[in-house]
């Protein structure tokens, strides 16, 4: 896998002009000379993942009226509000994988201990475990913990990691130079150090192609919400488009296919605003040492 | 690992200890014991009960999947999912491959072509249905239009025991995109030294894709082949939201019957059966495809 640290990725487009101030920050310190830099160091990287996570949400709080009048111009309020309100769960779910996965990824890249490699290839191994298998029993298990109907069922599991997120990290946790590691360790810098001040905003890329990707799944996902959702009204766009059938007899296909349009718009934006990242993530998985 | 290390020179620093490195990723652990292993060590126990979710599960023994083997259902889904598998794994590698060849090179026309080939792989399953339901219409839908104005009167796609399941094997060829952007991803990475000796030697294009370029990039075909086996095993969303597997169960596929005994008949443990024969099929299957493209990928040995 070939994702370049610089700025030519894909998802690093929208977050240009957001990055300038931090651009013009960093080369203001490093006028000073090199001598200081340990602190602007620490600063640029927390700044850099900070300053990508605001973009991010100054793209999605600038799109969400639009997105919003977009579904109610086809929904009732009510069912409107409810629509707004299922980007939450997408929300929590991408974060979530992000995080976690980008922590996970860590501990199986960049820390040495024995039986890393062993158990590297379980998670690998439960990629194959199919989902048919897997939802009886749990939605017997969310039904105990009192999950079903909400939308924890939709998240909650995102927040500890996902096979090929932590994957695709790790694969690319695994080509930054050790070098950097070791003279971050012999600057007094602790692995959380390393994590955060060096390999998360070399990785910029990389989870901004795992938080599209993981978008994707949650947007797209149809078995999960049909089998942990017991009530129409709590229903994804994903889900609820196939009541426009079924609801009114005759099908209304000019109406039908307005909702599609509006249920592929966002996914769609997104991979043109970020085609190359999508592209590198679906290509990194075939190429598996 | 230890040989990437070694490569960097005698420099070794400490390694950290298993409970550092248990630590980093004790959320996956945490995630893996409680929406992994619990369910599945639960599906395998409601697997031999008769639980209707309204009584606890009650054991009993292998009668989930005695009932199974004469269920005609069962066997119903088992031969509509082999078949579907059986055309839409070889089709969608010999299309991703051919598609793949003719979109490698970097032309601007090439580049629009790949975005657009790939772009349907982001489609929610919904909308995908919602909008082939309105492709294959049989008097309004543009692919009967098309075959109107050439002459052909095109069936009853979805209303047709005969078609529907094609109509699923065409919807499923037009998301092949993810399988072409791994091959391309392969084709760039193999040595262009290999194409230039090919040449010298006075191998033809033809020659040069079939004897360089495919056993170059087995790997990645090997990959595609076990993912779409193991997706096409798993098909769910299509037929049950265009055709609720019928007509006259032409497209009820595997998944649906676990789906339709859990969810709408209540009955978990015939459910959690049909889930482990699955289970044990698809990797069944996958261990069989693994083990006989031993001799037919090429590995780079590094």
């Amino acid at each position: 896998m070939n994702l370049p640290p610089d700025d030519h990725a894909g998802p690093q487009v929208p977050a240009r002009g957001a990055g300038n101030p931090g651009t013009k920050a960093r080369r203001h310190e490093g006028t000073k000379g090199r001598t200081e830099s340990q602190v602007p160091a620490r600063r640029t990287g927390l700044l850099a993942f900070s300053l990508l996570t605001a973009t991010w949400l100054a793209a999605l709080l600038f799109a969400l009226p639009l997105l919003w009048i977009a579904i109610s111009s086809t929904r009732s309020a009510d069912q409107a509000l409810e629509a707004g309100l299922s980007v939450l769960p997408a929300a929590l779910a991408v974060s979530g994988m992000v995080i976690s996965s980008a922590v996970i990824a860590y501990g199986f890249s960049r820390v040495q201990w024995r039986g890393r490699d062993a158990v590297f290839a379980i998670v690998l191994g439960t990629m194959m475990i199919p989902f048919p298998a897997l939802m009886a029993p749990q939605y017997l298990l969310f039904k105990k913990l009192g999950w079903i109907g909400t939308f924890l069922p939709l998240w909650l599991p995102a927040w500890f990691g996902g096979a090929f997120s932590i994957f695709l990290l790790r694969q690319f946790f695994r080509t930054l130079p050790r070098e950097l590691d070791e003279a971050a360790r012999l600057d007094g810098c602790s692995h959380v150090g390393i994590f955060l001040r060096i390999i998360l905003p070399l990785s910029r890329p990389v989870l901004a192609t795992v938080a599209l990707l993981h978008f994707v799944y949650t947007w797209n996902d149809y078995l999960g919400p049909l089998v942990f959702l017991n009530h129409q009204r709590q229903y994804t766009l994903a889900l609820g488009l196939q009541m426009y059938q079924s609801q009114h007899g005759g099908t209304p296909w000019n109406l039908v296919m307005a909702a599609t349009v509006l249920t592929i718009a966002p996914v769609a934006a997104m991979f043109l605003a970020a085609q190359k990242a999508f592209v590198e993530g679906v290509a990194t998985q075939g190429v598996k040492e | 690992m230890t040989t990437e290390r070694r490569s960097t020179g005698p420099r070794r620093h400490n390694p950290d200890s298993l409970t550092t490195g248990v630590l980093w990723i004790s959320p996956w652990i945490l995630g893996f014991v409680c929406f992994l292993a619990v369910p599945i060590g639960l599906s395998v126990y409601y697997s031999f009960t008769d639980y209707s979710l309204l009584d606890p599960p009650e054991f009993v023994g292998w009668d989930n999947f005695r009932a199974l083997m004469h269920d005609a259902l069962f066997w119903r889904a088992i031969r509509n999912t082999a078949f579907y598998a059986a055309v839409t794994v070889p089709g969608g590698l010999v299309l991703s491959l051919a598609l793949a060849l003719l979109l490698t090179p970097r032309t601007r026309t090439a580049r629009f072509a790949r975005a657009a080939v790939f772009l349907p792989t982001l489609v929610p399953p919904v909308a995908i249905a919602m909008g082939w339901m309105w492709l294959f219409n049989p008097r309004q839908g543009l692919i009967n239009a098309v075959l109107r104005s050439l002459g052909f009167d095109g069936p009853d796609w979805l209303g047709d025991a005969r078609w529907a399941m094609w109509a699923m094997v065409l919807m499923t060829m037009w998301g092949v995109g993810g399988a072409v952007v791994i091959y391309l991803a392969a084709i760039q990475d193999v040595p262009r030294s290999l194409y230039e000796a090919a040449e010298l030697d006075g191998a033809s294009r033809a020659r040069r894709a079939w004897h360089v370029t495919l056993p170059m990039i087995s790997p990645a075909i090997l990959f595609n082949v076990v993912v779409g086996l193991i997706g096409s095993l798993q098909m769910f969303a299509l037929p049950q939201i265009m055709t609720r597997g019928g007509p006259d169960f032409a497209t009820y596929m595997y998944t649906q019957h676990v789906y339709a005994n859990a969810f709408i008949f209540g009955r978990m443990g015939y459910a959690s059966a049909a889930a482990w024969i699955q289970i044990l099929i698809i990797a069944g299957l996958t261990v069989t495809v693994l083990g006989a493209s031993r001799r037919l990928v090429f590995s780079r040995g590094a």
